[in-house]
C-alpha cells in the first residue's frame, strides 16, 4: 500500500468512528425518550395537570409542581436577566483589558462549572438563613439566578463580541457616548444572541432539583403558591420524589411528569433556536 | 501657502501605542476647504494620524499623544475639550462602509438623534439635505425605511458620508473611503469629494496614487511614522524633493 492509500484509509476510518460517536448519544437519548413516552403517555390527561398532589398515585396531579416551575422561571428571569446582561456589557465594553479582567474572566468561566448543589448550599446560607426567606419561591429563584448568572454573562459577552468594531467606530465618530453606542447599536445588534443564551440558561434552571431540595423546597405542597414568599415545589423535585417511591403507579406518574418537563424545556430551546435564526437573517455584516 | 486659513494643524506631534513610536514629530498645517491626501506604505502611520483629528484613538489601550493638534487654532487634546463636541465638528468616513443595521433614514439621522433632536420635520429635512449632498437622494428617496444593509457597497459608503454630513461638521476625515469599492463606485465617491470641498475641509488617506492625484489639492507622504514631504499635489507628483517620495510615487516600493 502506498502512503496515500493509508491516508485515505485513515480518513475513512475516522469518518466511520465519527458517525458511530454521533449516533451513540442520539440512540441512547432516543431509547430513553421512547421508554418514557410509552410509560407516561397513558397517565397524561387533564386531571393529571390540574390535580393537587396525593398519597394515592391515581389521584395525584402535578398542578403545584408545574405552577411552581413557572413561578421559578419568571422570578429567575426577572432577577438574572438584568444582572447578567449588565455584567456582560460592563466586562466587554467598559472594563479595561488588564490582569483583573483576565482573572474575572477565568473565574466566571469556572463558576459556570460549579456543581449546582454547591449553589444550593450557598443559597441555603445566604437567602434561607441570613435573609430569612425560608424555603420560598424567592429563595429558590435567587439561588437558581446565581447558578445561571455565569452562563448569561458568558453568552452576553460572546454576543456582544460578535458585533463588529466598525459599528462602534461609526457610532463614536458621530459623537455618540459609550452608553449611547451600547444602547443604540451594540445591544440591539446582539439581542438575539443574548436572548438565546438566557433561554438556554433558563432551560437548565428549569431542570434543576438538587439546589432547590437543599434550600428546603418541599415535595408535598398542598396548594399553589400565590406570592413569591410562599413555599413551593417544582417538577424535577416532584419527579425525584415519585421515582423514589416503591409503588409502580408512582413511576408511571413520574414518567408523565417527565414528559411535561421535557415539553417545557424543548419549548424554551425551540424559542431560542427560532430567535437565533431570526437574528441571523436580520443582521448580515 | 495660500491666503486661506489653516483649519487643522499638528505641532510636534508624537504618538505611541504602548512602546511603539507610531508618529514622530509631525508638523503640518492644512488649509480650509481644500483636500489633503495622506499617502504612504501600510503601517507608516497615516491612518493613526488621521484618527488623532477626531480622537478616535482614545479608546485604544496604551495609546497616547504628545504635542498638539489644533482645530481652528484650538488644541483638541486639552482636558476641557469634550470628545462628542469635537466629533460634531470633525466627521469621519471609514475604509469599509459601516452602515448601522437600521433603516436608511435611521442611519442618516443617528447623529442628530443622539444629540437629542426628536422633531420629525427637522430630522426629515436634515436627512434629505444630507442625502442630496452625498449624491444618494435620487437613488433612495423612495425606500428610506428599508434596511441600509440592502444597499450596494458604493451606496452604503455614500450613506456613511451622508450620515457624517448630517451633523454638519466642518472637517471630513476619510480613511481609504473607496478601497473596498468597484471602479464605478470609486469614481462616484471621488466626484463627491470634489463637490464637497466647496463646503468642507477634507483629509483623505489613500493607497491609490492616481486617486491622490485626482482628488487632492495637497499631498502628505508618510514613511515609518515620519512626515517626509508635504506639498501641493501637482508639485509633489511632478517634482518630489525627497528621494523616498520619488521612489514611492513611482511605485518602486510600498
Amino acid at each position: 500500500m502506498t502512503n496515500s492509500d493509508i491516508n485515505r484509509l485513515k480518513d475513512k476510518a475516522f469518518q466511520v468512528f465519527g458517525v458511530f460517536c454521533t449516533f451513540i448519544g442520539l440512540v441512547v437519548l432516543g431509547i430513553f425518550l421512547i421508554d418514557i413516552i410509552i410509560e407516561g403517555v397513558q397517565r397524561l390527561n387533564w386531571d393529571f395537570l390540574v390535580n393537587l398532589p396525593s398519597r394515592r398515585a391515581s389521584r395525584a396531579g402535578i398542578l403545584t409542581a408545574w405552577v411552581g416551575t413557572l413561578w421559578i422561571l419568571v422570578l429567575t428571569t426577572i432577577i438574572a436577566f438584568p444582572l447578567g446582561v449588565a455584567a456582560g456589557v460592563y466586562l466587554e465594553e467598559y472594563g479595561k483589558k488588564n490582569k483583573m479582567a483576565n482573572f474575572l474572566e477565568i473565574n466566571i468561566a469556572n463558576l459556570a462549572g460549579v456543581p449546582s448543589i454547591i449553589y444550593g448550599l450557598l443559597g441555603l446560607e445566604i437567602f434561607v438563613r441570613q435573609m430569612r426567606l425560608g424555603g420560598s419561591l424567592l429563595a429558590g429563584a435567587l439561588t437558581l439566578s446565581l447558578l445561571i448568572l455565569p452562563i448569561i454573562i458568558v453568552t452576553t459577552r460572546e454576543a456582544i463580541k460578535a458585533v463588529p468594531r466598525s459599528i462602534r467606530d461609526g457610532s463614536f465618530a458621530l459623537g455618540a457616548s459609550k452608553w449611547q453606542t451600547v444602547w443604540h447599536q451594540v445591544l440591539p445588534a446582539s439581542f438575539g444572541g443574548i436572548l438565546t443564551g438566557i433561554i438556554l440558561a433558563l432551560s437548565r434552571a428549569v431542570g434543576e432539583a438538587a439546589p432547590l431540595i437543599v434550600i428546603g423546597a418541599l415535595a408535598y405542597v398542598p396548594f399553589t403558591p400565590s406570592t413569591p414568599l410562599d413555599e413551593f415545589t417544582v417538577l424535577p423535585i416532584q419527579i425525584f420524589n415519585w421515582t423514589s417511591r416503591p409503588q409502580e403507579a408512582f413511576l408511571t406518574n413520574a414518567a408523565a411528569a417527565i414528559i411535561v418537563l421535557l415539553v417545557i424545556t424543548f419549548l424554551l430551546n425551540g424559542i431560542a433556536v427560532y430567535l437565533r435564526n431570526k437574528q441571523q437573517r436580520k443582521v448580515r455584516w | 501657502m495660500s491666503k486661506k486659513q489653516n483649519k487643522l494643524e499638528a505641532l510636534n506631534l508624537d504618538a505611541y501605542y504602548g512602546d511603539f513610536h507610531a508618529l514622530k514629530g509631525i508638523n503640518i498645517a492644512m488649509e480650509e476647504k481644500a483636500v489633503t491626501a495622506f499617502i504612504g506604505p501600510s503601517g507608516c502611520g497615516k491612518s493613526t494620524f488621521l484618527r488623532t483629528f477626531n480622537r478616535m484613538n482614545d479608546y485604544i489601550d496604551g495609546f497616547r499623544v504628545e504635542g498638539q493638534i489644533l482645530l481652528d487654532g484650538k488644541d483638541i487634546y486639552q482636558k476641557e475639550v469634550r470628545v462628542d463636541e469635537l466629533r460634531k465638528e470633525v466627521g469621519m468616513v471609514f475604509q469599509k462602509p459601516n452602515p448601522f443595521p437600521k433603516s436608511i433614514f435611521e442611519n442618516v439621522v443617528y447623529g442628530l438623534k443622539i444629540q437629542g433632536i426628536k422633531k420629525k420635520s427637522v430630522l426629515e429635512e436634515a436627512a434629505e439635505q444630507s442625502l442630496r449632498n452625498a449624491a444618494l437622494w435620487e437613488e433612495v428617496k423612495d425606500k428610506l425605511d428599508k434596511s441600509a444593509l440592502a444597499l450596494s457597497g458604493g451606496q452604503q459608503q455614500r450613506l456613511c458620508i451622508a450620515r457624517a454630513l448630517a451633523i454638519s461638521p466642518s472637517v471630513l476625515l476619510m480613511d481609504e473611503p473607496a478601497s473596498a469599492l468597484d471602479p464605478i463606485s470609486t469614481a462616484k465617491i471621488e466626484e463627491l469629494i470634489y463637490e464637497l470641498k466647496n463646503d468642507y475641509t477634507i483629509v483623505i488617506v489613500t493607497h491609490n496614487m492616481q486617486q491622490a492625484g485626482r482628488v487632492s489639492d495637497y499631498t502628505a507622504f508618510f514613511y515609518m511614522g515620519e512626515l517626509v514631504e508635504f506639498n501641493k499635489t501637482k508639485t509633489m507628483f511632478t517634482s518630489p524633493k525627497d528621494e523616498r517620495t520619488q521612489n514611492y510615487i513611482t511605485g518602486r516600493f510600498g
